[in-house]
């Protein structure tokens, strides 16, 4: 198989590399959206992450990837298979859903290929379960119909994939990240479903030359030559990877002080955003950033980084006001931070 | 899409042009051939004569060609279990995809134009991941009929071969020896960074946003280098591709661009001097990006740039220019927007009971149906069958069921506003308020709204189908009054707009905001009793179709030309003085 391209050497998309750590870091965070124009690295950003992290210990055989490990949720095959159970080193999967594909697909369903030959009823699994522990990537996810997305939040909410159809009952743990993507003048998703996704960050194609040039370039070398241009990039994601193991490790570890916990709250009470996910959110990812950055201790300045992309979407916003959502959460957090903390 | 006779006209092409874009397009095939990893070429054309010689030549090219036809499953795409033929085999057996045939070849799709959203997301990946290339057939005539935009962003030549003929073709055939040793030579080609940042520079220049381009024409440059035996990258061959790649993406012209040659002469009698040139006004933010990027490219590097520049400017073809505004449209949002919300029929939704049937694509096989079909059967064929073991289950094809389903049909409420000064002008402004008001409803109900201006001489699509509500609004914050009012061609707009909506699975309503008093006809000259009796006829076409619609009297006293228009229409009537938003909203509802 060729080898994805190296995420170091992504050429700036800054804020969408950041998301996607921090969701590397702490699963839970609940998915990234995306936004932005086509050629803009989205998926090359996603498959990159997953091949720069570590392969991860599953259940030999196992269909749905369950982790080995004492305590883990296990599917049913495994569960009643006896312990110790036998292990196998996978890479982290990273499972593109695409727009047509419909629910017997993302779920699973009956197998027709041993129902008919065999007269068995077995359980095919859809891309749900080849996703666990890993990625997956929605392209056009506005464009998804709404059952679906709702489908698919709630499973990567739940991280358990429970199926009662066509006299099967089947339950598997299904822990991915969600990556959607998409372009809001295509369409727009339903706040609802907006409110779920973790974080969202917006890219664009960067408007100077010299970045261009720069990810063309890189883009061709890496096309003639990817096991050379990935070895070059080698140390480098080494480096990344090593990052992200210390962050995972550290992340249980990090402090969240009061100070900053009020902060957040004063923040999203200014925004006006309804309900705690938006303070939930925001507190996870600051946590992560923080674990990234190797401290114990996270701080003002970690919720500045993280509070556009985990508030920007969860704005109530009147359908028909076009202003900027992120111009609103800089213009909230200087007004909060920056009026300094009140007794 | 301008609906006034002015623009019905084809824009004028210089003699000769369609021998090089046909030069062009057999150019963009040997390149093809020499480096699949171009992607592959849409050929925008209808079916013809200079569209077979093409494809010959492309059966020449010595890559593996398969054709790929219009609505494909994911069975025949992907391959996967062929029921039919394990149930007669016992064993099981699966049939190859097209993908995985065609790997290392090309595909060839049929009508791309009408290829959904899931079809185009999985040939995406399949060209993603390399080693197959994509010929998208486009037979579309409108300009909004496009092959999916995330394809065209991945093919590296767009060729138009609307004007081209057999007579601009030449005999002239592929050479395979010479294809097959450029492709020996292409690892070995290198391209200096002067290159490189002469296309960067130009897809800047050129208003081109996705990143995609520079580096399809880096490998177009690539590729023409090993075919002219050069081990670098030559002056010409990024000039060559440039013009190939780059210059058919342009959306915006560099340097103040050159007399634009007349798309027609305007109507004789213009109702009104502004209404001279119904340009389509910049509806929305990406026409105000596109003027930020343009001073770049008055600080382009050098000379190599330069040179580039003016061969890709060369080849922009001349309606472009016309076109560009409404690209907008089609590039960002038209196709793949409309078709994330088709309602296929039957394809998804609630279950509604079964009906006999193969499954296939979009066919969902209702096992325990299938089963009970089966049933009765099974000891008259365990006597009669001889191959089957005993005690096996014996299905046949005419058991199989499948699951019906159906979806709630979506609406598309199309809103034809009418802006001329007649009489709207002094409402104009209501009328919008209006609008914004039905918009936010269709946004509480996810329906597509699409608006539809018209005055002077011709009715104008501010805004295709679209969910996004933010598009809607600005397209009709702009929107400017004035002029006549051309009545006929607003409700043919709204009608064209309706159809496509209906094949697209929705249900469109059509909602008028007018006084009625058409006095511009279809041809776009005055005269009041022509455009009334073209307008009347415009509106029982719309009743014969059996659409729903709406007639709101936008004038200061009502009068009988718009009750007429909804008698024609069969249309609710409904004289703006009298109600307020609120009870449009409850009268739309109602329809």
């Amino acid at each position: 198989m060729r080898r994805s391209f190296p995420f170091a050497a992504i050429v700036g998309q800054q804020e969408m590399k950041r998301a996607l750590l921090i969701a590397a870091v702490d699963a839970s965070i609940g998915g990234v959206l995306v936004f932005g124009d086509r050629g803009t690295g989205k998926s090359t950003a996603v498959r990159a992450l997953a091949a720069l992290l570590p392969p991860m210990r599953v259940v030999a055989g196992c269909r749905y990837g369950c982790s080995p490990v004492p305590d883990a949720a296990l599917c049913s095959e495994c569960a009643a298979r006896g312990r110790p159970l036998p292990e196998a080193v996978a890479p982290v999967p990273v499972v593109d859903m695409p727009l047509g594909a419909t629910e017997d697909r993302v779920v699973g369903a009956l197998d027709l290929e041993r129902a008919l030959t065999r007269g068995e009823r077995a359980f095919e699994p859809g891309l749900l379960a080849r996703a666990n522990r890993g990625f997956l990537y929605i392209d056009e996810v506005n464009l998804l119909e709404d059952h679906l997305v709702d489908l698919l939040i709630d499973v990567a909410a739940s991280g358990e994939n429970l199926v009662e159809r066509e006299g099967l009952s089947v339950r598997h743990p299904a822990r991915f990240v969600l990556v959607g993507s998409g372009n809001p003048e295509e369409g727009e998703l339903r706040p609802q479903l907006l409110d779920r996704f973790g974080l969202s960050v917006e890219v664009a194609t960067p408007a100077d030359i010299a970045s261009r040039i720069d990810i063309v370039r890189r883009r061709d070398a890496y096309d003639r030559d990817p096991a050379g241009f990935c070895d070059t990039w080698a140390p480098e994601d080494a480096r990344l990877a090593l990052r992200i193991e210390a962050a995972r490790a550290l992340l249980p570890h990090v402090d969240v002080p009061d100070s900053v916990l009020e902060q957040a709250a004063r923040l999203c009470m200014a925004l006006g955003t309804d309900g705690l996910r938006a303070e939930l959110t925001l507190l996870r990812a600051a946590r992560a950033v923080a674990s990234i950055e190797g401290e114990t201790v996270a701080t003002v300045a970690h919720l500045r980084d993280v509070a556009p992309s985990a508030l920007r979407h969860r704005l109530r916003r009147d359908p028909l006001d076009d202003s900027g959502s992120s111009a609103r959460v800089n213009r909230a957090m200087m007004e909060v931070f920056d009026s300094g903390p009140h007794e | 899409m301008v609906f006034s006779q002015e623009k019905n006209q084809t824009p004028h092409i210089r003699m000769g042009i369609e021998g090089e874009i046909w030069q062009s397009a057999v150019t963009a095939l040997c390149l093809l051939a020499v480096d699949p990893r171009l992607g592959g070429v849409a050929l925008r054309a209808p079916p013809g004569e200079a569209r077979t010689r093409w494809l010959a030549l492309l059966a020449q090219s010595g890559l593996v060609v398969r054709k790929m036809p219009a609505g494909i499953g994911d069975a025949a795409l992907l391959g996967g279990l062929d029921l039919a033929a394990t149930l007669a085999a016992g064993r099981p057996m699966r049939s190859i995809g097209l993908l995985e045939s065609a790997a290392g070849g090309v595909i060839v799709a049929a009508m791309a134009e009408r290829m959904d959203a899931g079809t185009a997301g999985r040939m995406a990946a399949a060209l993603d991941s390399g080693g197959l290339g994509l010929v998208a057939l486009d037979e579309g005539v409108a300009p909004d009929e496009q092959a999916p935009a995330a394809l065209l962003d991945r093919l590296a030549f767009h060729v138009d071969f609307a004007e081209v003929s057999h007579r601009d073709t030449d005999g002239s055939g592929l050479e395979c020896g010479e294809i097959a040793a450029a492709r020996a030579r292409l690892g070995g080609i290198t391209a200096g960074d002067d290159m490189l940042e002469a296309l960067c520079g130009t897809a800047a220049a050129l208003g081109i946003d996705s990143v995609r381009a520079p580096l399809l024409a880096l490998r177009a440059a690539r590729a023409a280098a090993a075919r002219g035996g050069r081990a670098e990258v030559s002056l010409e061959d990024a000039a060559l591709a440039a013009r190939l790649v780059l210059a058919p993406r342009a959306t915006i012209l560099p340097s103040p661009p050159p007399p634009q040659p007349p798309d027609g002469e305007p109507p004789p009698e213009p109702p009104a001097p502004n209404d001279a040139s119904p340009e389509p006004r910049p509806a929305d933010g990406p026409q105000a990006q596109e003027d930020a990027p343009a001073p770049e490219s008055h600080k382009l590097p050098d000379q190599a740039c330069e040179i580039i520049l003016a061969a890709a400017q060369a080849a922009i073809p001349a309606g472009l220019l016309a076109r560009l505004r409404q690209q907008d449209f089609r590039g960002k949002a038209k196709s793949q927007g409309r078709q994330g919300a088709v309602q296929k029929g039957g394809q998804r939704g609630r279950p509604v009971g079964v009906r006999a049937a193969a499954p296939g694509p979009g066919l969902r096989l209702s096992v325990i149906e299938t089963l009970r079909a089966a049933a009765p059967w099974q000891r008259v064929r365990a006597a009669t069958s001889v191959m089957a073991p005993p005690g096996r289950l014996h299905l046949r094809r005419e058991d199989f069921r499948v699951t019906r389903l159906q979806a709630r049909a979506r609406t598309t409420t199309i809103f034809l506003v009418d802006a001329s000064g007649s009489a709207a002008l002094a409402r104009l402004a209501e009328a919008k308020g209006a609008v914004e008001l039905l918009l936010a409803d269709c946004y509480q109900r996810r329906d597509q709204v699409a608006v539809v201006a018209f005055r002077g001489c011709g009715a104008q699509v501010l805004l295709p189908p679209t969910r996004s509500l933010v598009r809607a609004k600005r397209s009709l914050a702009g929107l400017p009054g004035g002029g006549g009012t051309p009545l006929a061609a607003a409700i043919d707009a709204g009608f064209m707009l309706a159809e496509a909506a209906r094949r697209g699975g929705c249900t469109p309503t059509l909602v008028l905001l007018t006084d009625g008093r058409a006095n511009v006809t279809r041809a776009g000259t005055g005269g009041r009793a022509v455009a009334q009796a073209e307008a009347a006829a415009a509106a029982r076409k719309v009743r014969a179709a059996g659409m729903a619609a709406l007639v709101l009297d936008t004038s200061s006293r009502p009068g009988p030309e718009a009750r007429g228009l909804a008698a024609c229409l069969g249309a609710l009537y409904i004289p703006l003085p009298f109600v307020n938003a609120t009870s449009i909203r409850a009268a739309t509802l109602q329809r």
